[in-house]
């Protein structure tokens, strides 16, 4: 039964089905990490992952098969018992208090006691040695909610290596991550398997995949398609394997054609002291990006832009009419659309169906309404056929989103550019956390946005899409605007340059 | 173990109250004779009118995400003011009871309203959390009633008016059950059926992704007060009428049995998620429970364990069906 002759596999999960009410989740999947590896997981979303590191982790029972480490069938019958196996996980939503100090949270849960008075002396002494073994800088005595998402994430890191760590299982980690952090998280990652811990990796991002990987096991529609050598096997080919069909290019080409000045934003300034002295152009039919960290104030400047940040100096115009410090219903009057980063806090109403979280921002537009009154059967029409063009399953649309996939989430909030004439429009992190098969669709989405002649400010901080799909780019850091760059200039040493330091001159 | 999934299925998509109702109405049949005549469930439905009407304010407060503590101060101020100004210019003119009436019947509602308008701006405009907002209310809404009347019942309503509103019928129906209707109606037109509508829950289930889809969430929230407090405020002049007096010490079981009504009927404590028609059967549920313990003879002050507990029961309800849906997804 071994595999490798040398040494028994770390884990190993046989033949794993798992039911939900209705929905086979898992079916006859077989999974095997070894010690030292980091083991991807990789498949669209709904594919499964999800529900196989919850096993994996204890939250989840399987309807059938087997849970084998280090050679004994075990049952994982709770994530505690998990634990006491050496198992840890670290999900996108952080378990950590936002109230409480990095070390109150490292030991939150198994705090060390005398005599029922805790021993914060003995805990520190602790704290200090575990983060010093893992090389990690983090001001112990800071509220979490002070940190940065990165610095969060290490906490939730830390916090797996309380008790004797095997298995670490990551999921989407690098998702909110700027690029210097996510390398940071890289250098962590190959100093754990140096210490033969097993990694368990869930990403949607390709390149990530060859870069950190060993190995990678796809799933797709719950089964189990391969599991591959990360080295040697293709991008096209990953493609391939997971979503069942070649896919030969992931960012669509574009032959720009900038026309007339649609957005045209002069020395502004947030009342927020977040951006400062902003100037951007963006004309229709072109992709204008806006690079840089987390917290450069990229993402504030389109907020401010579209009336949901208050704005203490410059101007702004829209096809030559002022419209500084408008309300955000003048400016989806005036046909500018903004759909948020984080569709669960910003963009969704989660617990409503998809045909109202589609028709949201254009309530008091025709089709749907007449004067204040709905027309619900002309929303219906109107939202069947936006989800048409979305390839969202149409008898799903009276469905509450929160049982919806990622993609499909991200689809609904996206179809929302569908329901009015909107002419620009602000994309802030169209493709976090969805699958390649949509980020391909939402890339093709955006691009046929312009060519009918939209104008369009992608703001990402996902490189390779600033540098496949724009062609115009303002880098912001330290809340102001440190370059533009435009069409061949754009490149990634280019852009790079500009992400962390000032630039002579 | 298939069996029991379907149960779980049909428990997950209908909700706690159907199957409450059930239970409650064969427990009662069995229990006294009386229970299942029409005679009685006229009864029932006349004495659930009040709640009915205040628990669909109390469902717009829910519904954005919040609740409305005041419900009861408001039932009470309304009722003092109400009786007051309309035995004052009763006394006054007394060949004008009808003008009595409208006038004191304004002069209620729009003292009850007011409530709702300081709950309104403290929670819209500085963001007061709902639940301090109208906790501060009740204890200025009570305090305002006691002082008026000096803890004193309030008389000298013309006749007319309990006649008709409290006691009166059309067609063989009590008065106050065609008003009930008329307030269902209204809500349910306006929640399903206008952009407003819309608005509530979107605001309720996500106030951030309602503001940057360009709707006024400090004028929903506003809103929503004022219609909860004048919806209670309705109910408050019917009370009166049926009591003939102007009291303060009425309503004040109104805002826990007003959130149990709703959130036995599948009205969500995080926002967004409400129904016109389950709410009046929650309210429905709650009269028919009382009327229930009164026929089997259980004394009210455990009657009151039995609400409280009902409550409690409803949530935790909620909270095992949300499981079960959070663990399918498409």
């Amino acid at each position: 039964m071994m595999s490798d002759g040398k040494e028994l596999p770390l884990l190993r999960l046989v033949n794993i089905t798992k039911e939900f009410p209705g929905v086979r989740a898992l079916n006859d999947v077989n999974f095997e990490l070894k010690s030292g590896e980091v083991h991807v997981l990789f498949g669209e979303n709904g594919a499964g992952k999800s529900t196989l590191i919850s096993i994996v982790a204890g939250a989840t029972k399987p309807t059938a098969g087997e849970v084998w480490i280090r050679g004994e069938s075990v049952h994982l019958n709770s994530v505690h018992e998990a634990r006491e196996f050496g198992i840890s996980a670290v999900f996108q939503e952080f378990s950590l208090v936002p109230q409480m100090t990095v070390e109150e949270n490292l030991f939150l849960g198994s705090e060390i006691v005398r005599a029922g008075i805790l021993q914060k002396r003995a805990i520190r002494k602790r704290v200090k040695g575990m983060l010093e073994d893992l090389e990690f800088q983090l001001p112990i005595s800071r509220r979490v909610d002070q940190l940065t998402r990165a610095e969060q994430q290490m906490v939730e890191i830390a916090k797996a290596f309380r008790s004797e760590l095997l298995i670490l299982i990551l999921d989407e980690p690098t998702a909110s991550l700027t690029q210097q952090e996510t390398s940071q998280l890289f250098r962590l990652i190959n100093r754990l398997k140096s210490q033969n811990i097993g990694i368990i990796y869930i990403t949607h991002r390709i390149s990530e995949v060859r870069e950190i990987g060993d190995r990678i096991t796809v799933l797709r529609d719950g089964c189990f398609v391969d599991t591959v050598d990360a080295k040697s096997t293709t991008e096209i080919e990953l493609v391939r394997l997971m979503a069942g069909r070649v896919v030969s290019e992931i960012f669509p080409l574009i032959d720009f054609q900038p026309g007339e000045t649609l957005l045209d934003v002069s020395g502004l300034h947030t009342a927020d002291d977040s951006v400062r002295n902003a100037s951007v152009r963006v004309c229709r039919g072109e992709i204008v990006g806006l690079a840089g960290l987390v917290g450069s104030g990229k993402s504030e400047f389109a907020q401010a832009c579209f009336g949901a940040l208050s704005i203490s100096g410059g101007t702004v115009s829209l096809a030559g009419v002022d419209v500084t410090g408008a309300s955000i219903q003048a400016m989806l009057r005036h046909g500018v659309l903004y759909l948020p980063q984080d569709r669960k806090t910003d963009g969704l109403v989660m617990m409503r169906s998809a045909r109202e979280n589609i028709s949201l921002a254009s309530l008091c537009e025709r089709p749907v309404s007449r004067g204040w009154l709905l027309d619900k059967r002309s929303e219906r029409k109107m939202v069947e056929d936006v989800a048409g063009t979305f390839k969202l399953p149409r008898e799903r649309i009276e469905l509450a989103v929160e049982h919806f996939s990622g993609g499909n989430q991200q689809k609904v909030m996206l179809a929302r550019s569908h329901t009015q004439n909107f002419s620009l429009f602000v994309f802030d992190e169209p493709t976090v956390g969805v699958d390649v098969g949509t980020r391909i669709a939402i890339y093709q989405f955006i691009v046929e946005l312009c060519k009918c002649g939209a104008g369009i400010l992608l703001i990402s901080s996902d490189l390779p899409e600033i540098l496949h799909l724009t062609n115009r780019v303002y880098i912001f850091f330290q809340k102001q605007i440190q370059a533009e760059l435009e069409g061949g200039d754009i490149t990634e040493e280019n852009v790079l340059s500009h992400f962390f330091e000032k630039a002579q001159g | 173990m298939h069996r029991s999934s379907k149960l779980n299925d049909l428990f997950v998509r209908v909700g706690i109250l159907p199957i409450l109702l059930l239970v409650a109405i064969v427990v009662f049949a069995l229990a006294s004779e009386n229970f299942l005549t029409i005679r009685n469930l006229t009864n029932v439905l006349r004495q659930s009118v009040y709640l009915m009407i205040i628990s669909l304010g109390q469902m717009l407060a829910l519904i954005t995400g919040g609740f409305d503590l005041s419900v009861g101060t408001i039932v009470a101020l309304t009722s003092v003011v109400g009786a007051m100004v309309m035995a004052g210019v009763y006394a006054t003119v007394p060949d004008l009871a009808w003008v009595a009436i409208a006038i004191g019947c304004i002069a209620g509602i729009s003292a009850g309203t007011l409530v709702g308008v300081c709950n309104g701006i403290g929670v819209a405009v500085f963001n007061v959390s709902p639940f301090i907002m109208s906790l501060g209310m009740l204890s200025v809404g009570f305090g305002i009633a006691l002082y008026l009347t000096g803890g004193m019942p309030v008389y000298g309503m013309p006749q007319e008016f309990g006649d008709l509103f409290g006691f009166g019928t059309f067609l063989g129906i009590p008065v106050p059950i065609y008003i009930a209707l008329m307030t269902i109606s209204v809500m349910y037109f306006l929640l399903n059926w206008t952009v407003i509508g819309r608005y509530f829950y979107a605001v309720g289930g996500n106030i951030k992704a309602a503001r940057l889809s360009g709707i006024k969430t400090r004028f929903i929230l506003f809103w929503t007060y004022v219609l909860c407090a004048l919806l209670a405020a309705i109910a408050g002049m019917l009370l009166t009428a049926r009591l003939d007096t102007g009291e303060a010490n009425i309503g004040a079981s109104m805002p826990l049995q007003s959130i149990a009504a709703c959130v036995i009927a599948g009205v969500s404590l995080r926002g967004g998620v409400g129904r016109v028609e389950s709410v009046v059967l929650g309210a429905l549920f709650i009269g028919l429970v009382q009327n229930g313990m009164n026929l089997a003879r259980i004394e009210s002050y455990l009657q009151t364990v039995v609400l409280g507990g009902l409550l409690i029961f409803a949530v935790v309800a909620d909270q095992v069906r949300l499981r079960y849906f959070t663990s399918q997804k498409y």
